[in-house]
Parts: C-alpha cells; structure tokens; sequence
C-alpha cells in the first residue's frame, strides 16, 4: 500500500483527498490514521472524491489515504460459509473487541488450516475457472478452488492432499501466453464486476421455497428473481428468512441491508438450530450472512448487495445453486440517493440520482441459470425486498424493480392486519416463471398442475367478484353456489394460501403436499356446485363436511403423511355426493308421487 | 482544546471559520457569543474552512464577536447510576439546581454502533398490566415498540400506565429514562408527578426540552437520554425503559435544520436521511450477549393528519418492532386504551410468549382475534350500509364477539393493572361468542380447553367463559 495523497475536506461518509500520486476510479483505499476502508468515486485533476465505509467522526484534513491499487473487493475463501460479515465483508460477532463496532477492523481468517484434495494432475490443460482441488467447507458445501477466470493453460504444479491455508498456492498454470500463474485457495474478487461463465442457460425448473402461496401461484424459477414490496409489518423479512431456511438451494446469502439488528441476531440464533431440509445438517451450514444494518454507516450499506452477490456468483462458479435474500433494497438505494446527495448531484425522482434504474437492472441482471466456466451447472437466483415509503408501490424503487424482476410478489397490508401471512396479494402479485416451471410439476407430482392451479385461481377471482357483490348486498342476498363458492374460496385462503411460519409442521410445505392441499379444495368445491344443481341447498353442504378441520390439515399433516389430505378429500367429495345422491333420490320419489 | 476568535459567515444554523484546518469531522464546539453559550457541531472539515452546525438560536449573531472552541472530541456526557432521580436539559446538564452528578463514564452521545452478532435476540415479556397490549401486541424486554397517536389521544396516559406498571413495584432492576421532545410544560409536568408519586421516584431520570427550548438542542436530547440508558443498561444491569415524546417534534427539528442547511428535501420536506437518522436512535435499544441487562423503547410520535404514512409514523414502523396505534374512534366511543388491533403489531411477540413465558394457548388466541377483529370489520361496515337485517346468522355473531371484545378486553382503567389470565379469558370470552366453525386459527385440542361457546350462533356469554372452562366444540 502506498501513501496517494491526503484528506482535503471530510464531510460525513464522503471525503476529497488531494492527490501526491495517481489511483483510480473504484479504487479500494485506507483513510487515515484509523484505517478507514474506502472507495474512490470519481476524479477530477489532483483530486479525488471518496466514499468511506465507516464511522467518519474523529477525521481531520491533512490525514494520509493509501491506494490498494485494486478496486472494492471480496475474498472468496473457505469460511464464508457459515459465516456473518459486515457489507464490505469484515467479520461480525468476533474477536475480543467488545460489543460495538470498532472503525478499521480487519479480517483475519487466513490462519485456519482447511484439508485440500486435489482434482488436477501436473499436465492437465485446464480452462480459466477450472476447479483445481477441493476443501469440505461445510459438512453440506464444498468449496472448489479455480483457475483464475483469465488463466487458461497448462498445470505445472499441484498441492498434494492436505491442510493448506488462504494463502497457500495450490497449483501454478502456465497459460497459454506463456505465463506462471498462482493458484491462491483464497482469491480477490471486484464487487461491482459480475463474474464471468460460459453460457446462460432458460430457466427450467422452480427454485422450491415451501411457501404454497409461491410455490403453487407465483413460482420462482432457478435462476430467476423476484421483488418482494410491502409496507411496514407486511412480512417481508419474515418471508424472505422462510425462503433463507425453506428453499431447495445448496447456498443462501442472506444480505440484511439497512434493517434491523435484532433480526440478524435471531437468524444467528435460529439457523445454527434449525435443520436444512435436503441435508438434514445446521441451516447455518449452508448460509453466508452479510449484515449492514441500519446503525450502521451508510456507504457500506449501499456496497452490501454488491458483497452478497459477488459471493453468491461465486459459489455459483464451484457448480452451487444458490439464492440470495436482500432485505431491503429499497435501504440500498436510499444509501445511493444519500451519497447522490451529498455529492449534490442532480436528482432524479425523489430525490434518487438518475442512474438508480441502471443499477438496479445491473444487479438483477445477476441473476441465472448458467454454465459455468468449468462447464458445470450453477445459478443465482436473486429475491429483494422493497420497502416502498408509505406503502405506495408506484415510488421509484417499487416501479423499477418490479420492471427488472420477473415475479412479482405484492405483500398487502390489508391482509397482514388481518393477519393472514404470507400476505402475498393473489391480485396483483405475478410470475413470469409459469410456464417454465410446469413441466417440473408435472413430472415431480404428476398432476396437471397447469389445470389445476387455472381452477383454484378461478375460484379466487369468483371470489373478488363476490366479495364486491357482498358488500353491496350482503351474502344473505346471494344464491346458493355464489355462497358454495365464497365458503371455499375461504377454505382455499385459509387452508392454503396463509402459511404459519411459525408453526412447526406448516412453516415449509414440500410440493406434493401443495398440489394435494389444492386438489382437495378444487375438488370439492366443484362437488358442491355439481350437488347445488341437483337442487342441494349449500348449508346442507356445510353440515355435511366440516370445512374448518379441512382448513387446519395444513398444520396436522406432515409432508411425508400427505397422502392423508388425498383420504380427507376423498371423505369430503365422497360426503356431498351421498347429500346430492340423497336428494335426487328424494326429488325422483317425489316426482314419482306427482306423475 | 482551540479558540477561535471571529467567523466569516453565518448562514442561519451554520457558521464557516475560514482559513482554519485544525477541526475534526463531528468534534464539539462551544460557540460563545454576547448574548449566550451554544453547543455545536463540525458539519464538515477541510484544509481551507470549517463548517459548524449550531444548536441553538443564532439570530442576531455577529460574526466578529462569536468565539468558537473546538473540544477536540465529540460531544460527550458523563453518566452513571447517580444520574437516576434527576432533571437534565435537552443537552444533558442538569436543570434541577443541583450540581453535575458524579459520573461512572463519560460517552460519546451519538453512541457505537453495536454489532448485530454481539445482540442477544430478546424474548423476556413485560407484563404491563394492560390487555390491548398483553394479549396482542406483548411487549419484550429490549424491544422498540413506539405509540402511534395523533392529537387529543391519551398516549401520555397510556405510556405512563406501560412505565408504572411494567417497573412502579418492587422491581429494583428498573429504572426509566425519560426524553422530553418540545412537549409543554404541564405535559412534561404530569409525567414528572405520576413518577414522583410511584415506586418509580429515584429510579427515573428526565431529560427535558420543552416546547419553549431551542428546538435545535432537540437534535441532542434523545442521544443524551439514550447514552444514559445505554449505561444503566448494558454497563449497569439494569432493565431500562426509555420513553421518547414526542418523536413528531424531534422530526420536525430534523427538518428544519435541514432546510436551513439548504439540503434537498424528500417526502413532505423531510430529509432523505430521516430513515438512517431516525434508525440510529431506534437501534440504539436491545440486549448484548453476556450482559444481562436491557434497553427497552416505548416512542411516542403523533400523526400529523391522522395519516400513518405520514414519513414520520412510516419511518418510524420501518424501524420499530411493531407499533401501537391509536384509534380515534374507539376514544370518541369512550373506550381507554383506545388501541386499534388490527393496525397495531409487536414483532417481538411471537418469540416471547407460549408455555412458560404467558399462556400455551396464547399464540393461538391472540391470532384468532385479529381474524375475528378484522372480520369484525367488514360486518359493521355491511351493517352501516345494509342494515342489520342484512346479515347472516354468523356475521350477527360478530357483532356480539367485537362488543365483549372491546368493552371487556379493550378498556380498563388507566389505574388498573390486569394479570394476564384475565385478560386472555375475556378474549377467550368474546371468542365465545362466535361459532367454533369459525375459530379455525385455534387447534381442535386448545379450543376444546378454553371455548366456552358452541350453544348455537348468537349464544354468548357475558365474559365469564374461563381458562379451562368445559369444552363444548361440537
Ligand atoms: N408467515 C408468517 N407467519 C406468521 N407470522 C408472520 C408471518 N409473516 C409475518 N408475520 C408477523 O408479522 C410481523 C411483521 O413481519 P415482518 O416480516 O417483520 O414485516 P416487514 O419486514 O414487512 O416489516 C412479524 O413479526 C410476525 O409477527
Ligand atoms: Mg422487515
């Protein structure tokens, strides 16, 4: 590191430095006697303007800046996983310093010994981000050390089977240009540069979340993403920490962005404990926390998502799938619209700098389905929340999102009030993955689940339409399959679409207990209205099946017993149609009488 | 320590000390005019001119005769247990004639921020003494949970009755910091005196900026108040209640200042930061690992319009754990506390209360209520339209379950403490009054310990269905 100028003014999180020797644009830099982790923002002659990471109070002019000479980036090391790091990924919960945050802290985790395996031999032509050997992260992930991404050639030397450390070269590439290359076990990489991979591939399957509301209506692919607006107390982040401990990924980076601390603490406290449902071992084997929460400075916040989903690609890049859960990024981009501002840049709406929409499409566009360079099959798949001021989805950050995500996922604060969670609007919320996931369901649970979610969502709209009717006239004034209808549409609401996420048996629902769950309402809705023009009057209906033990199988029946919610559908079907038989046998008699 | 003697410019709160390099980013000053003594703060630094922000009137300065001393560190307070029993201005020296009170530490006011890995995640419920919240919106040990209100609502009753009750008995562990934002006198008064007249006299401490004090030293009170409590709580061990009130005024100073700062204002003027301003008071609140006290929050804010997307009731929510919002209607309908169930939340509820903590049956009744509240709401907005006649037999029953609901849970007396069986048996009791079809977010097994109903729709029972009452869910 070397001494490339000093501080001129210091204004809050943002400084200029009057320069002595060159550095660039983005370039990661040291402020002052303290060490303050930094980021060059722009240039102009011998004077450069900086955002800092950390707490500014204390700064004086004249303090030295060192350049690194490389811009903002991550190490990408075993020991992420499991892990809780600040948004420029310094470790949190360690060491002896105390409860607080001390400015100028570093990382030390290159001391750890980790058991390498190698995967090449001396001799192996190898492409730019090949894995070269193995280390057991985790007991649920492996970590893969690679070829540099630039690093195409030859090996010339590998590590033979053993402890090595961060540092440790494990192979040299002589590439095809001719040079010696290093293969470190720990390498940088820059946040803001997405990682490099062979190919993008469609979407093909869903990313399985437990959560029946998304899963069944507004399903998210592998690969895909999502935006996830609502008001305050809408649920969102206990949504987004449902699908960090229920979605069927090999990786979840969970990046708390300008919310609250008692919520990373209780992540911390819950996923050590909390199972992982595909490997049966600590949810926190499989989790890498980025933590930036609101008390925290602002700059770091805004460089958060960018820490998170650098270290999502990569992992992505060993043949991993994983999902990463920001909440919020509405918080990053009011970081953005405070640096904007005090650069006193020219605002945009509200107050945000005009290039928000760019950026936002810029990280969703990290996102996918992909080859990687290893010619292995990775993904990213990429879920924000939004926390619109005022609930109002038609600010900026809600509008754009909601343009560079392909399912929509529209929390309502109507519903949350009446407490019914997730509260995912079934109006208004959408997937653009439909179409591609079907297939999958149909294989996975070979029903026609294309057909099967068309007649529930029918219902739910017959039951919009009603509802306003209601309102006008009151259900009484109804006929009888309006008032079928509104009695299982309120089965499908309460049965299906809520989802306890605190309770022990409903908080995930595997697949197959979705699509029964669903066929049962369906099928017995369609029952009812074949029994209804048989002349069966809907409250002989309701006597004959009890809707609310139907409505609580979700927190009574474990996935692996779904097959019992088939035998109660069975039941139930099997009950209207003796009160239709019953009545067409009493209309036939008395039919009879009269001719 | 520096002076400087002369400014070059002030432009309403900001004075710019030209050609002096020696301050640092966020260091206090004391600005000394003929007129008086004012806090400040370095706004921004650099080699050519500092730029302070004042806190405080600066009409009618003078730029040759305002000395200004840099101190040299940040504004800093001295605290400890002694601090407890006293009256402190907006900037934290005392008001009440007596002499500093000797301090355990001295700190900086805007606090560390506490690293989310070192928080223990808090689950210990208070019980206040008051049902809407008890049942409802259970308040924990280190939550943030702020009232809702808007003017001519009781919150200063409300917030009294929580501080008495959850720390006015015998409980020495508690003590209550208490931050007076712009409020009027007698206000700040009628507090003073309901803690005066407790358990609670010697274990409070004020800090009052009334409506009458400079509003920019309003900036400082809450970080003053807070460093007190963050002491008592983590450093001392004790279980410390904080009430701020009222937040709308601490806002609005933020504003101000803003707008004389020329910033770009957002939503309704406020500045863009309010969000991170107001997180880092709110944050300032919880439980660490390893040390067993804790920091609890109770804000008060008014709405200004009622409207609680205002940017301040909004902010605030995005922040807070939950939120107790006040109801206009039901104080008009005579009902103390008038707290509107379905817009109120505590977050940290559902991780505190259960088996051993309040109630096996709490988490289950407490959700079937909002449901049945919230159903509630529909039916009587029908019944406005429609008429009664209207309505269907079942809908008729929630007429029946939201009057026991509100008369018999919702109010009680501002006096009155209710041990947290009542208050989950009269909710179980207005529960009654409905159908078992329609309890659906209880488990066959809770309703038949505690459904006291099921004698066809429209039975009910005046509020004696009891814990444990017999089971009648056919
Ligand atoms: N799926 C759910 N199951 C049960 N309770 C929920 C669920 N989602 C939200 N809640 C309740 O709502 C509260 C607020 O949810 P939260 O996710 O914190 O909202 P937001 O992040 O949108 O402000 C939670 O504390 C919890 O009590
Ligand atoms: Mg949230």
């Amino acid at each position: 590191m070397t001494r490339v100028g000093r501080l001129r003014r210091i204004t809050g999180p943002i400084a200029e430095v009057a320069l002595e020797a060159p550095v660039g644009v983005m370039e990661a830099v040291f402020v002052g006697d303290a060490h303050l982790a930094a980021e060059v923002i722009s240039l102009d002659g011998d004077r450069a303007t900086l955002q800092i990471y950390e707490e500014t109070a204390g700064l004086r002019p004249g303090e030295p800046v060192e350049g690194t000479g490389a811009p903002l980036s991550v190490t990408i090391a075993p020991g992420i996983v499991g892990a809780t790091v600040d948004g420029i990924q310094r470790p949190l919960g360690v060491g002896d310093a105390g409860p607080y945050l001390v400015p100028g802290a570093t990382s030390t985790d290159a001391e750890r010994a980790w058991p390498f395996t190698p995967t090449v031999a001396v001799g192996d032509a190898v492409d730019g981000g090949a894995v070269v050997g193995t280390v057991p992260e985790t007991p649920s992930v492996t970590f893969s050390v690679l070829v540099p991404p630039d690093a195409k050639g030859t090996v010339t030397s590998v590590a033979p089977a053993g402890d090595v450390r961060h540092d440790d070269v494990v192979a040299q590439v002589r590439t095809d240009a001719g040079d010696e290359r290093d293969v470190t076990v720990a390498q940088r990489w820059p946040v803001r540069t997405p990682r490099p991979f062979a190919a993008r591939l469609e979407a093909d399957r869903p990313m399985i979340t437990g959560q029946r509301v998304l899963d069944t209506f507004f399903p998210i692919a592998r690969g895909g993403s999502a935006s996830l607006p609502g008001p305050f107390g809408a649920g969102k982040t206990v949504l987004q920490h449902s699908l960090a401990k229920g979605s069927d990924a090999d990786v979840i980076v969970y990046v708390g962005c300008g919310e609250r601390g008692n919520e990373m603490a209780q992540v911390l406290r819950e996923f050590p404990e909390l199972e992982d449902p595909r490997t049966g071992r600590p949810l926190m084997d499989r989790t890498i926390l980025v933590a930036n929460t609101s008390n925290m400075p602002v700059a770091a916040r805004e460089a958060s998502i960018y820490t998170g989903v650098t270290l999502a690609e990569a992992y992505r890049d060993m043949g991993h799938h994983v999902a990463l859960m920001a909440d919020s990024t509405s918080r990053w981009a009011e970081a953005l619209r405070e640096i904007a501002g005090r650069l006193e840049e020219m605002p945009a709406e509200e107050g945000y700098p005009a290039y928000l929409p760019s950026r936002l499409a810029a990280f969703y566009e990290r996102a996918g389905r992909v080859t990687t360079l290893a010619g292995a099959e990775g993904s990213v798949t990429l879920i924000g929340a939004v926390s619109p001021p005022g609930g109002d989805f038609t600010e900026p950050v809600t509008q754009h999102t909601q343009r560079f995500t392909r399912a929509f996922w529209a929390l309502d604060r109507d519903l949350a009030s009446a407490r019914h969670y997730p509260a995912v609007r079934w109006q208004g919320s959408y997937s653009f993955y439909e179409d591609a996931v079907a297939p999958w369901w149909r294989e996975a649970t070979g029903v026609d689940w294309r057909d099967l979610r068309r007649r529930a969502g029918d219902l739910l709209e017959e039951d919009a339409r009603l509802e306003r009717m209601v309102r006008l006239v009151g259900a009484e004034a109804l006929p009888d399959r309006q008032r079928w209808a509104l009695l299982l549409a309120d089965l499908l609401k309460e049965g299906v679409l809520r989802q306890n996420a605190l309770h022990p048996i409903d908080a995930s629902c595997a697949p197959a207990k979705q699509v029964r769950l669903v066929r049962l309402v369906v099928e017995l809705y369609e029952a009812g209205l074949e029994a209804i023009r048989s002349g069966v009057a809907w409250l002989r209906l309701r006597e004959a099946v009890d809707v609310a033990a139907l409505g609580r199988l979700k927190e009574a029946v474990p996935d692996d017993e779904s097959e019992r919610i088939d035998d109660a559908r069975d039941d139930a079907v099997a009950a209207v149609a003796a009160v239709r038989r019953a009545a067409e046998a009493a209309r036939a008699e008395r039919e009879g009488v009269a001719t | 320590m520096i002076d400087v003697v002369g400014v070059d410019r002030i432009d309403g709160p900001l004075l710019v000390v030209e050609g002096f390099a020696g301050a640092a980013y966020g260091e206090v000053v004391e600005v000394t005019a003929p007129t008086g003594t004012h806090l400040g703060e370095v706004l921004s630094t650099g080699t050519d001119a500092a730029i302070i922000e004042v806190w405080g009137d600066t009409t009618g300065l003078r730029t040759e005769d305002v000395a200004v001393r840099f101190r040299g560190e940040t504004l800093r307070l001295g605290v400890g247990p002694a601090s407890l029993g006293r009256v402190f201005d907006g900037l934290g020296r005392p008001r009440d004639g007596l002499p500093a009170p000797p301090a355990a530490v001295t700190a900086d006011v805007h606090g560390a921020a506490l690293d989310p890995a070192a928080r223990a995640y808090p689950s210990d419920v208070i019980r206040t003494g008051v049902s809407a919240i008890d049942a409802m919106n259970t308040l924990v040990r280190g939550q943030k949970l702020p009232i809702f209100s808007a003017a001519g609502l009781p919150h200063d009753a409300l917030a009294t009755q929580i501080a008495l009750q959850a720390g006015g008995g015998e409980d020495e562990d508690v003590a209550v910091v208490f931050a007076a934002l712009g409020i009027a006198h007698d206000v700040a008064a009628g507090f003073r005196e309901r803690f005066e007249g407790s358990g609670l006299a010697g274990r409070t401490a004020l800090f009052l900026n009334l409506a009458d004090d400079p509003p920019m030293e309003r900036i400082v009170t809450p970080r003053a108040a807070l460093t007190l409590a963050e002491h008592l709580a983590f450093e001392a061990g004790r279980h410390v209640l904080v009430i701020l009130t009222d937040m709308t005024n601490y806002a609005e100073a933020l504003r101000e200042l803003s707008a004389r700062k020329n910033e770009v204002p957002g939503r309704k003027g406020y500045p863009g930061y309010l969000y991170t301003d107001l997180a880092s008071l709110y944050e300032r609140c919880g439980r660490i690992r390893g040390r067993p006290g804790s920091l609890t929050q109770i804000p008060i804010l008014t709405m200004p319009g009622d409207d609680v997307t205002h940017p301040i009731p909004d902010l605030t929510g995005y922040v807070t754990e939950g939120q107790i919002v006040l109801s206009r209607a039901l104080h008009r309908a005579g009902i103390y506390p008038p707290v509107d169930v379905p817009a109120s939340l505590s977050r940290l509820m559902k991780d505190g209360i259960g088996e051993g903590a309040t109630r096996a049956d709490h988490a289950e009744v407490a959700a079937q209520t909002f449901a049945a509240y919230a159903r509630l709401r529909d039916v009587r907005s029908l019944a406005t339209i429609l008429g009664e006649n209207a309505l269907s037999a079942t809908d008729r029953t929630y007429l029946a379950f939201g009057e026991a609901f509100e008369s018999g849970l919702l109010a009680q007396d501002p006096e009155e403490a209710r041990d947290l069986d009542t208050t989950l048996d009269l909710a179980w009791a207005a529960l009654s009054h409905l159908p078992a079809s329609e309890l659906g977010r209880v488990s066959e097994a809770t309703l038949a310990a505690h459904y006291g109903g099921g004698h066809g729709a429209g039975a009910g029972h005046g509020g004696g269905a009891g814990h444990g009452g017999a089971g009648d869910a056919t």
